[in-house]
């Protein structure tokens, strides 16, 4: 490697890099140079991290969660952070050839410098993207062969539920939140920076920190097997837990990160002001992994999510900001929050709010409407289900009247376009639950229609991939072309359809998905086959290739109905049993007999508590400061779910319809 | 009242795009609460005008915009614009680090756009040796530029849309001068100094260097003006040393990175 130019203790290879940025796409990638961004002095007291997001620039520079920890280690004595991304494959070609390593976009330093390589695992597909950033770093990609001159390899984030996928490249994974355990970790890596990184003392530092509540080491642990079947995943040690359980804040409002944004100088997703208003949901669709795994809900109190929204704005310029959750129609008192945001004398009637994952129901399309006084483009609802008995086994309680009322909402209130979200390969799917999808989307155009012949609904479908930790990690996922099948079903139901535009993801990644999501440790020879033969950004349709995956199944001899198709059984050992993310394994199971037999789950928030574990196993509970649940809110709060299949009489005909009047009682 | 400022974009904020750049003014006028005229309609927009765009990754020292502010926003004193306050100070702070505002003033109405009325640019850049090629020599470079100017034609390969043309751009070249070797090291290239001009299709500065041979790539590419020529006389849309001295950030005038 061509030496850089010395700053301080560090190297920065900026004056390697400029000379090939007028080569590859988009080049502002790589020159940092945000608002908010820091530059911090390395030094050999100081733990420094690296913060990768192993996903391109402009998916990865949003990423809240990663911009908590790099104020947060910023703040403390012990430590500093920078950040960096995965170089796009021009750029690597370029990096390669010129044996540039990957680097941090504050100050170009080299990331084998640093002592922590940190990864945000938001989705699997990224997981060969971290290996190539572990090798770009010139970090052996094996744990075991690494030394006390290489850096930490960290990963946090929602995918580290089930770490065995990627345990043979992580020295060490941190479960849940990590706002708490960042403190000890950094503390730990300092004073083994200091000592100087003598020779054995990285094994005695993993061993350390495998004692660290939410950590998870997993070289300190032996994995048995019997034949295919997975015994057991055991610690070596007696200081090492026999189960990892996640961490989690108790109270949100402690922690107003980030108080200073990163505004970038180039164009990404989710560019304006994010608001974390609530973490954690317990609407209980089962499905969702995030809904596991988070809980129980932390609100923001109102008044800091008032604070943090006009000191954002202020400070950033951006005209747009969105309050983030995993639904945030149920933030308590979110109309007067979002009408304090529009009617700020400061923000001058030009601020835009938005608000992810919104609920479905006319209430809901209420509050948008107030909202998007200004763009009405486009609103995006998640029945996730095509029928009620559907949407009773995943336990996403949205009656069809709801639907249609917040459809009816939406289009009487000016917006033209409706999006709506489908997954299909669910558990008992028949083929009519398939076809219902069809039926929903059809009949929200017919309603759309009464108000303008240019209504039109977007059926987005997706292929499910049971995750880890939720009531539907024994189910057997459908194979692509069961996939395709389905898909197709509803193409041609659809064909004649003016108005209704069928979407679908590629059911091979699906398939690719769930191989890396719900894998034992023996993937890891997958991923890294798959890494070896070129297979980076597989989020990417462009780079994707399903090939690369069942080719490196078979030549480490593992079966893809094995890991994905097939349904397991209740004493089987998950791969992902020794990490708990506070769900009782008897909550877990019941909610999955539950889904068999269509019978729904009320949200605890506002109903009694039936002990997931989520709460009472840490000591915490949930913050809410509703005692009530939200006016109108749907999704088994306060509603006679009884009747939640129950077709209005209007759409049982045969379509395309156009009624006048709703029927009496209808609603 | 309809105002114009020209700015630097310098250093490693080259590498961002004229839209993004568009994004950053944005940004800055919210920032600094700018009281900016907006567009009539559904989807109303602030009234904000760029000149013409800048390659990315090119430096600058003559960059333009024209914005329009509210009716009834007179208290904003453009002439006191001197100082940590003035609003060349307080919108260079709200930009990032290498776009700073050289100079504001109001503007005379009605004028022309400045896409409309800029006819040619000068360019610094350092011609260096393409890939795989031989490092050229000051003189020689003098030699093939004096060849290039006496002659009528120069026929380049250039993309339009990225379909391959060969065009005449010997029209465009207004001017060329050989300053001299960048460094001792004939590798580092030799520096150039260039008159382009925008119409019909603004010349680029590479198709400069491709119309010098082809072994020749740019390096450290900066414009330097902007000109408007009318009737035989030539300005800049706006000057540095008409208005207002208007940036107390004198980094600006190097190089950021």
């Amino acid at each position: 490697m061509a030496p850089g130019s010395v700053v301080g203790e560090m190297t920065s290879v900026w004056s390697q890099i400029e000379p090939i940025l007028g080569r590859v796409t988009k080049p502002a990638r790589y020159i940092g140079c945000e608002d908010g961004a820091q530059s911090p002095l390395h030094s050999p007291g100081l733990a420094a991290w690296l913060l990768l997001y192993p996903d391109a620039y402009e998916i990865g520079l949003p990423n809240q969660g990663l911009q908590i920890l790099y104020e947060i280690l910023n703040e403390r004595e012990d430590a500093i952070a920078e950040r960096s991304y995965a170089p796009w494959v021009d750029m690597e070609a370029e990096m390669r050839a010129r044996r540039i390593p990957l680097f941090s976009v504050e100050s170009h330093t080299p990331a084998g410098e640093f002592d922590l390589l940190a990864f945000n695992l938001s989705a699997e597909l990224v997981y060969t993207n971290v290996l190539n950033c572990i090798d770009l770093a010139g970090v052996p990609v094996r744990a075991t062969e690494r030394g006390p001159e290489h850096p930490l390899v960290v990963a946090g984030g929602h995918c580290t539920f089930n770490p065995e996928p990627l345990a043979d490249f992580v020295d060490l994974f941190v479960i849940g939140d990590g706002e708490e355990p960042v403190g000890p970790i950094s503390e730990a890596v300092a004073a083994w920076k200091a000592a100087g990184r003598t020779p054995g003392s990285r094994q005695r530092l993993l061993r350390d920190l495998a004692s660290q509540p939410g950590v998870y080491v997993p070289s300190m642990y032996d994995v048995e097997y019997d034949g295919q079947r997975l015994v057991a995943v055991t610690p070596k040690y007696p200081n090492v837990p026999e189960k990892v359980e996640k961490r989690t804040i108790a109270d949100l409002g402690a922690w107003p990160y980030p108080r200073r944004q990163l505004v970038p100088m180039t164009e990404v997703v989710h560019d304006r002001l994010n608001v974390e208003i609530f973490r954690g949901c317990t609407r209980g669709c089962r499905f969702c992994q995030a809904g596991m795994i988070t809980r129980p809900v932390r609100e923001r109190p109102a008044e800091q999510v008032r604070q943090m929204v006009s000191d954002g704005l202020a400070r950033t310029g951006y005209d747009e900001v969105s309050l983030t959750s995993l639904s945030s129609a149920d933030f308590s008192g979110i109309e007067s929050v979002v009408s304090g945001i529009i009617d700020d004398p400061t923000c001058a009637g030009q601020v835009g709010v938005s608000l992810p994952s919104l609920r479905v129901d006319a209430f809901t399309v209420g509050i948008a409407s107030e909202i998007q006084k200004v763009r009405r483009t486009g609103l995006t609802f998640a029945p996730e289900g095509g029928t009620w008995r559907m949407r009773q086994v995943i336990n996403k309680l949205i009656r069809e009247e709801d639907l249609y009322g917040a459809v009816e909402s939406a289009f009487s209130q000016g917006w033209r376009r409706v999006k709506l979200y489908f997954l299909t390969g669910l558990p008992t799917e028949t083929d009519e639950d398939t076809l219902g999808i069809a039926e929903l989307a059809r009949n929200c155009v017919s309603v759309g229609r009464q108000h303008g012949k240019g209504a039109s609904v977007t059926a987005s479908v997706g292929g499910f991939v049971p995750k880890p930790q939720t009531p539907f990690q024994w189910f057997g996922q459908d194979t692509p072309a069961e996939l395709m099948r389905k898909v197709n079903l509803l193409r041609d139901a659809t064909r004649k359809d003016r108005g209704v535009q069928m979407r679908w993801h590629d059911p091979k990644a699906s398939l690719a998905e769930g191989i890396a999501s719900r894998g034992d440790r023996r993937i890891g020879a997958v991923i890294e086959e798959v890494w070896r033969r070129g297979g980076t950004f597989q989020e990417w349709s462009e780079h994707f290739d399903l090939n690369l995956w069942t080719e490196a199944m078979a030549s480490h001899g593992l079966s893809p109905d094995w890991y994905v198709h097939r349904h397991r059984t209740e004493d089987e050992v998950l791969p992902w049993a020794h990490i708990s993310a506070g769900l009782h394994d008897d909550f877990l199971w019941q909610e999955w007999l539950d889904a068999l037999a269509a019978a729904g789950t009320p949200d605890c928030r506002w109903t009694p508590c039936y002990d997931c574990g989520a709460c009472t196993g840490y000591g915490i509970e949930h913050v809410v400061a509703s005692p009530t649940p939200p006016a109108g809110g749907s999704q088994g709060t306060g509603q006679d779910l009884a009747a939640g299949g129950r077709r209005g009489l209007a759409l049982a005909g045969a379509v395309p319809v156009t009624f006048g009047k709703r029927p009496e009682g209808d609603r | 009242m309809k105002v114009r400022v020209r700015f630097a974009k310098l250093g490693k904020i080259r590498w961002t795009s004229h839209r993004d750049v568009a994004r950053m003014w944005e940004r800055a006028f919210r920032r600094e609460q700018l009281p900016l005229a907006y567009s009539e309609g559904f989807s109303p927009r602030p009234k904000v005008s760029f000149g013409l765009a800048l390659p990315t990754g090119h430096e600058s020292l003559a960059e333009y915009l024209d914005l329009e502010l509210a009716a009834g926003t007179s208290q904003i004193d453009l002439e006191a614009s001197s100082g940590r306050n003035s609003l060349a100070a307080r919108l260079s702070a709200a930009l990032p680090v290498g776009v700073d505002v050289l100079a504001i003033a109001p503007l005379e109405t009605p004028s022309p756009s400045l896409q409309e009325d800029v006819s040619s640019c000068t360019w610094r850049l350092a011609a260096v040796p393409g890939d795989g090629c031989a490092a050229v020599a000051s003189e020689e470079m003098a030699v093939r530029a004096a060849g290039l100017l006496a002659a009528p034609r120069a026929m380049v390969a250039r993309s339009r849309k990225g379909v391959e043309v060969i065009d005449d751009v010997r029209p465009g070249i207004i001017n060329l001068r050989v300053i001299g070797a960048v460094g001792a090291d004939p590798a580092e290239g030799v520096w150039l100094e260039a008159e382009l001009g925008t119409r019909p299709r603004g010349l680029r500065p590479s198709e400069l260097l491709g119309a010098l041979g082809p072994d020749l790539a740019e390096a450290h590419v900066r414009r330097l003006h902007q000109w408007i020529s009318r009737d035989g006389a030539r300005w800049e849309p706006l000057g540095l040393d008409v208005t207002t001295a208007a940036t107390d950030a004198p980094h600006a005038l190097e190089r950021a990175s």
